[in-house]
């Protein structure tokens, strides 16, 4: 699938953020530049003009590999069937304790 | 407008193109089940094409207000009163263009190109919102926009905030936030003038005075006139109708242009105790056609002015887009 394309050829970064230590980055959206300098850049300008992060991470969107949108990709369907990787799986007597 | 979308990233099937996948009445099911349960679509979803292209158009005509927008409070900061009011305005104005960024991202999540949409923009074939095709004659304009503008704009785009649409309903999260301080700035600059002298209370009943009806135009056409209304609150793009959020925005307003000591333009405007809401008198649609159809006071300054920065930083994107390059043919060859 081809990139689009933008009139400067500039191309589409992905913007994730870290709001503060002890937290995952997260995806805020996206923004084009020239190079992940310009980037990182921009998503100062763009995404942390309140505090909103600490840490930024670009990502040029054409290298991000992603799984198919649909809800019943078969993709996910190991996970599906192992309700005994869940601790309510487990039937325990409730007068045991710290369990 | 392509039928796909295509910022998804690469490397997987597109829905409905891959072997053994739904048919297209399964995708219909599978969205319109989505839109029941109050789920967002989220990009690389199958949506229908009609929601795809409103979507489309609702977000790049959003974002292009936010980006019109910047130059009538521009046109003031470099005569704002103190160093305070002119980095507030700044501020205030740099936030206009982040809202159209986020804005354009999210459209281009529905396969839109920026580029194409500033063109579109630029060529009169997609909309932005006929308030800014209003001139701000005098400084306390900008409090008046701030205070009646902005505060519309919160009104139409709360609910936004729940649009059926992920990325847009994300990016109305963070502009509500921030629409909030330019609301506040405007109030609180009206409230100074208004301790200021006679001249300086007349200029703020003036600017008043102006963007008051066409503060109430900026929730559209009547319900009676609005074709699309039903088929975007089905699709949850629209939450409440245009009178509904009209009339939200008078309730909400009149106590506080009490509170501030200014009147507004309409003798009909009174309290209905039947209603639990305050009357008011009727808006001149006539005029709002006119300025949608680009017969405003301002319309063709503010997309020559537009398009005259597009032009001008053409060169720039060029040569930030071919210095790139060169460092980049550079770092591979090393």
């Amino acid at each position: 699938m081809e990139e689009p394309q933008v009139r400067s050829g500039w191309p589409l970064y992905e913007v994730f953020l870290r709001a503060k230590r002890g937290l995952n980055h997260v995806h805020v959206g996206s923004l084009h530049a020239a190079d992940s300098q310009m980037a990182l850049h921009h998503a100062r300008d763009l995404y942390t003009r309140r505090n909103e992060g600490i840490s930024i991470w670009v990502v040029a969107a054409r290298d991000i590999t992603a799984s198919s949108p649909d809800e019943k990709d078969p993709f996910f369907a190991p996970s599906g069937d192992k309700v005994y990787r869940h601790p309510t799986f487990y039937e325990i007597p409730d007068d045991v304790p710290h369990m | 407008m392509t039928a796909l979308p295509e910022t998804g990233p690469p490397g997987t099937e597109l829905p409905g193109t891959g072997p053994g996948q739904d048919g297209p009445g399964d995708l219909q099911a599978h969205f319109e089940q989505t839109l029941d349960r109050g789920r967002r679509i989220e990009p690389r979803d199958w949506m229908p094409d009609a929601y795809r292209s409103s979507m489309i158009r609702q977000i790049a005509q959003h974002a292009h207000s936010e980006i019109i927008g910047m130059q009538p409070e521009g046109n003031w900061i470099t005569r704002a009163p103190s160093l305070r009011r002119k980095a507030i305005l700044i501020a205030k104005v740099q936030d206009e263009a982040g809202h159209g960024m986020y804005l354009y991202s999210a459209a281009e999540t529905l396969g839109a190109d920026r580029a194409d949409l500033t063109d579109k923009l630029v060529h009169g074939r997609q909309k932005y919102s006929s308030i800014f095709n209003y001139p701000t004659l005098t400084y306390a304009d900008v409090g008046v926009i701030g205070w009646l503008v902005d505060g519309a704009a919160i009104c139409n785009q709360v609910p936004l905030c729940r649009s059926s649409y992920g990325p847009y309903a994300r990016a109305m999260v963070r502009i509500c936030k921030e629409e909030s301080f330019h609301q506040r700035q405007g109030y609180e600059l009206l409230m100074t003038m208004m301790r200021g002298t006679t001249a300086q209370r007349a200029m703020v009943q003036d600017a008043t005075n102006r963007f008051w009806w066409p503060s109430l135009m900026m929730f559209g056409p009547p319900d009676d006139q609005s074709p699309n209304t039903a088929q975007s609150m089905a699709w949850g793009i629209k939450r409440h109708t245009n009178d509904e959020l009209r009339q939200r925005f008078v309730d909400m307003t009149v106590p506080q242009a009490e509170k501030l000591g200014v009147s507004l333009p309409d003798p009909d405007l009174k309290w209905n105790a039947e209603r639990g809401h305050y009357d008011f008198g009727s808006v001149d649609w006539d005029e709002f056609m006119a300025v949608v159809k680009g017969n405003g006071p301002c319309n063709t300054q503010r997309i020559a002015r537009r398009k005259a920065a597009d032009d001008q930083g053409a060169w720039v994107r060029e040569a930030a887009a071919s210095y790139a390059a060169k460092r980049r043919a550079g770092e591979e060859a090393a």
